[in-house]
């Protein structure tokens, strides 16, 4: 009888509850205890769409529109809906051939067969007129909106830069950025890109087993909006660089205007240039590598910013100002000039004729090379100073201080430094205490190791017009709202050189322009102070060098001026920074004679005619 | 007594409104598993949840049928209907379709029907009355060997079909015939041999091998140290050797190659998450998603957007456990439980011997059926295709089940009269 068995009940019963038990308690486990399944469940179904803020724009000190975005489209593609498309038809449409096609489709699918890819990116709104139409003949197919930045003016490359895609190095080293995502790589796209990029947002889509979009996930409630970039004011006055520009045509060289009150900048133009545009969205790799290839020209060299040349005769100012600092010179200081200042070995620095013996401000007029010599001579043989290397020490100080032999700090990337030799470079070079002032008189001239960037010329002519300080110049002077003004620019920088030295060196600048080495610059009803150099280059014909300032009475417009292998200052950069100033003073030129000349001049491809050179017979300097 | 009432008197409630439970949560669950917005009513015939309401409605008209048929009835015929099935799972393989790899199929119109299902049921029937009869002792080699083999034909038969979960469940009357006497090591080596044969697969042989000896040299020295009772350690000490080194090879030779990549994937010595190992670890994403309570009904991302395969017929426990949390799917787990010991109590208290070891059969099967299904879909049990009883989506299973529930219930309402 299984009577008997009947307590085998328990055992099965036990048995049953036994394994409920343990299933009970995997579910806690499973559904309790470990978080990995919802995170998983999480991945499945949820795709974080990124939303792309629009960039920030970018206007000019008159509110002219300079950098904006413009809707571009990729074309995306997800493999695995791709069904017999007319191949040859959407080829067409977008400009590629059939072995192309299947190439990028190949591509494509080796990526994901379900997720999508960029089959071409970057189409134009025009382009995308066209395949819109037909985009439903191809399943599989989609586009997808994008911006490209667009530049209204095909102005200043340089000082714009451009933005691309984020690198492996950026992303792996900046959280905010994913691939895809575009960064400012140069210009002010670069050095304000925190806050022209604006704020991404998120939008959480939902997709099925096969990767189909099933709607926003929970309505959009988790969704992030994108805030749009800030825009950027600009202090270039657009219509000044574009006539810089174009007095630039087929000239190697920059100008740099700064309005002197503020360190703002007006324009800086560096020659040759290219299209902005060039570099913006899908052409961008094509041209940048065209560009770079083109080593005669450099256009990509921001010359502006990067070019150092010795400055030349402009330089003079500098010895003007420093020797009346050191009391080593007066304004009736005079000295002869015996056609030149002897080096004491035969050989002399050389000096065209003129009056003998000049006081400052005609030294400064007739830009005397003797004169500046004994200056500079006269500053590192002072007394007070027990060697050579202490008096070149303390010069150097106060020459730096004119913002020279280091960066200025501005908002452009790449500015290099300038160069203003250590004395270590001259005891390497001559040996300890083996170098005296006259073993490096070339420096009282502008002449010799020293190198200067064009904007560092720029600020010394702003500087000498502030009688003594200067602002670091900038190129964007609000940010966000026309009057929110750019904070990181409020520091008055002053020169180690006294106020009240600067006068005389003034008036020296004006008769310069009146009566003196510079007279082509002279405008019409305006006091323009300026100062002529040449410098002596090595490799070639020398560089022209202008520096000015305008009205001599609170002056708005500081401007530097470089043509390479022009010849004398007065030849190319005077007149240029002459129309300039005329230009950003006035609005209008009046000169068209010497205008045409300068845009017609060629000192690139063409050759000068001999006659041209001498045209206006101007002082040398 | 209580002849002069009516059937609704005399019908055990408790089964039924648990029955009646099962029932209703597979329904829900199917609809909220294969919900579908252009078509969302839960009675849309073009859908499986209204095939399901469908199934279940003819699966009442069945239980109903029953509770009116002869309780004798299904002693009497047992045999019959034993060997009607038997032949139907013969004709089968030769004119069945093929659903799934498996060849056990009849095509009734748009329905399939799976024989096997009934099978079952049929066995249950067969192996009750034969244990019913008085002269058999599960005691005796003969009684034993009579009682197996009403087990195993069916099963064989069904596994020629390629269908093994089905032939599988079969196993599960084991229960049956330990509470009808078999001695307990036949049901202990049930549980002992996977332990091991787990066990053979991770961990070294020899170190098995170690263990196993000092297990067998403890049981010596425990024991009475008779001389059959040294015998029979030895042989279970060299029978327990001789499968662990017979694993390896059964899972590598005998096993076909999707069931040993699932055994593999189950011991984590594989992973394999977009094939093998898809169901399950998506499975456990669907389940372990839920939390305490739930993502709510409709609201399980996993369910409704197709992550888990299967999921209206054998992975749907993953929709509870992910729309309903640790308290839906400990609720459903503690349904089951009371059905399998209300299923015990009431077999128990039965008088004639075929209604017991009937409702023992009923509980068995029922919770085979449970634990290897929630096993599989909780990532314990290798994946083997069974469903849910009563929950799962499908007309083949739940008209058997119904069929060999009610059946029982049929039996308990006449158990003063059943001797």
């Amino acid at each position: 009888m299984e009577r008997i068995y009947a307590d085998r009940k328990y055992i099965i019963i036990g048995f049953f509850l036994l394994i409920g038990l343990f299933f009970l308690a995997r579910l806690f486990y499973v559904q309790i205890m470990v978080d990995k399944y919802i995170l998983s469940a999480n991945n499945n179904v949820l795709r974080y769409v990124t939303q792309y803020p629009a960039r920030g724009l970018v206007f000019d000190r008159n509110e002219k529109l300079l950098v904006y975005n413009e809707a571009a489209y990729d074309l995306m593609v997800i493999p695995r809906q791709v069904k017999n498309p007319d191949t040859m038809a959407l080829c067409h449409l977008i400009g590629i051939d059939k072995a192309e096609y299947i190439n990028r489709l190949q591509k494509a699918r080796s990526y994901s067969p379900y997720r999508p890819s960029i089959f071409e990116a970057q189409i134009t709104r025009d382009s995308y007129g066209f395949l819109e139409e037909k985009l439903f003949l191809f399943p599989g197919f989609y586009v997808q909106s994008r911006t490209l930045r667009k530049y209204t003016y095909p102005v200043a490359p340089h000082t714009f830069g451009y933005i691309g895609e984020a690198g492996p190095d950026i992303i792996e080293n900046n959280d905010y950025y994913r691939p895809g995502d575009y960064i400012g790589i140069s210009g002010i796209e670069k050095s304000y890109e925190e806050i022209l990029r604006g704020k991404k947002g998120m939008k959480i889509r939902v997709y099925d087993v096969l990767n189909r979009d099933k709607g926003s996930f929970r309505e959009g409630k988790y969704d992030t909006a994108s805030m749009a970039g800030t825009n950027l004011y600009s202090s270039l006055d657009v219509e000044l660089q574009q006539y810089g520009e174009l007095l630039m045509t087929n000239k190697k060289g920059s100008i740099v205007a700064i309005e002197p009150q503020t360190g703002e900048l007006l324009c800086v133009v560096s020659s040759p240039s290219y299209d902005p545009n060039l570099l913006a969205g899908n052409i961008r790799r094509k041209n940048y590598t065209l560009l770079l290839q083109d080593t005669i020209f450099m256009p990509l060299f921001n010359r502006a910013l990067m070019a150092m040349y010795p400055p030349g005769s402009t330089f003079k100012l500098v010895d003007a100002l420093v020797g009346q600092q050191e009391g080593v010179l007066t304004p009736e200081t005079r000295y002869g000039c015996p056609g030149g200042f002897p080096l004491g070995n035969g050989k002399k620095v050389g000096c065209h004729p003129h009056p003998s013996p000049l006081d400052l401000i005609g030294a400064i007029q007739i830009s005397c090379n003797s004169y500046f010599c004994r200056v500079f001579k006269s500053i590192i043989d002072k007394k007070t100073f027990s060697t050579t290397r202490q008096a070149y020490e303390n010069w150097r100080k106060e020459v730096m201080s004119f913002g020279f032999g280091k960066r200025l700090g501005i908002d452009i990337p790449g500015e290099l430094n300038g160069n203003i030799p250590t004395p270590t470079y001259y005891d390497k070079y001559h040996g300890v205490n083996r170098w005296r002032s006259m073993t490096i008189i070339s420096l009282g001239i502008g002449q010799g190791e020293i190198g200067i960037t064009p904007i560092q010329l720029a600020n010394l002519a702003a500087l000498i017009s502030n009688k003594g300080w200067y602002y670091s110049p900038h190129i964007i002077r609000a940010i966000g709202r026309k009057d929110s003004l750019n904070t990181a620019y409020s520091t008055k920088h002053h020169t180690l050189v006294d106020t009240r030295y600067f006068d005389i060196v003034v008036e020296g600048m004006a008769d310069v322009v009146t009566g003196g080495t510079g007279r082509i610059a002279q405008i019409d009803s305006v006091v323009v102070c300026g100062k002529t150099g040449t410098a002596q280059n090595p490799h070639g014909k020398n560089h022209s060098i202008f520096i000015a300032f305008a009205p001599k009475e609170n002056p708005k417009i500081a401007i530097s001026v470089v043509c390479e292998n022009a010849g004398m200052g007065a030849a190319w950069a005077a007149p240029i920074a002459s129309l300039m100033i005329e230009k950003y003073l006035k609005r209008q030129v009046k000169r068209k004679d010497l205008e045409d000349r300068m845009i017609n001049g060629n000192l690139i491809n063409g050759k000068l005619p001999e006659n041209e050179r001498g045209q206006g017979n101007f002082l040398p300097d | 007594m209580r002849e002069d009432k009516g059937i609704f008197y005399r019908i055990d409630w408790v089964v039924v409104g648990l029955y009646l439970a099962l029932v209703f949560i597979g329904w829900l669950n199917i609809y909220a598993a294969v919900y579908n917005d252009t078509h969302n009513h839960i009675a849309d015939l073009s859908q499986k949840y209204g095939k399901q309401m469908i199934f279940i409605l003819a699966a009442i008209l069945l239980a109903l049928g029953i509770l009116i048929i002869d309780p004798k009835f299904f002693s009497q015929f047992a045999w019959f209907i034993y060997g009607f099935f038997l032949f139907m799972l013969v004709v089968v393989i030769f004119s069945g379709r093929i659903v799934a790899g498996s060849k056990g199929w009849f095509a009734i119109g748009g329905f399939g029907i799976q024989p096997a299902e009934f099978a079952k049921m049929a066995t249950v029937l067969a192996l009750a009355k034969y244990l019913g009869t008085l002269d058999v002792s599960l005691a005796r080699l003969r009684s034993i060997v009579v009682a197996g083999t009403i087990i195993m034909v069916p099963a064989i038969i069904v596994l020629l079909q390629h269908d093994t979960g089905s032939a599988i469940v079969f196993f599960a009357l084991v229960i049956v015939l330990y509470r009808a006497g078999l001695t307990g090591f036949v049901p202990l080596a049930f549980i002992v041999l996977p332990i091991l044969g787990v066990l053979a697969l991770v961990v070294p042989k020899l170190i098995l091998v170690a263990v196993l000896l000092i297990g067998a040299g403890a049981f010596y020295l425990y024991s009475n140290r008779k001389l059959r009772t040294i015998f029979l350690i030895i042989a279970i000490f060299l029978g327990s050797v001789g499968f662990v080194f017979s694993v390896d090879f059964s899972v590598n030779r005998i096993l076909e190659p999707h069931q040993r990549n699932r055994i593999h994937v189950l011991l984590g010595q594989v992973i394999d998450l977009k094939g093998a190992g898809y169901n399950v670890n998506q499975s456990l994403i669907a389940i372990g998603s839920g939390r305490i309570f739930g993502k709510g009904f409709l609201q399980g991302t996993q369910t409704k957007y197709n992550f888990v395969p299967e999921q209206s017929t054998d992975f749907i426990f993953c929709t509870v456990g992910e729309e309903w949390g640790f308290v839906g799917s400990s609720v459903l787990v503690l349904i089951y439980l009371s059905l399998f010991t209300r299923l015990i109590f009431l077999a128990e208290r039965q008088r004639s011997r075929f209604s017991r070891f009937y409702g023992y059969g009923v509980a068995s099967i029922l919770f085979f059926h449970f634990a290897i299904n929630i096993g599989m879909t909780l990532g314990l049990v290798p994946v083997i295709g069974i469903p849910l009883p009563f929950v799962s989506y499908g007309g083949s299973s739940m008209w058997a089940f119904t069929i060999m529930l009610f059946i029982f219930i049929r039996q308990d309402s006449y158990r003063y009269e059943l001797v």
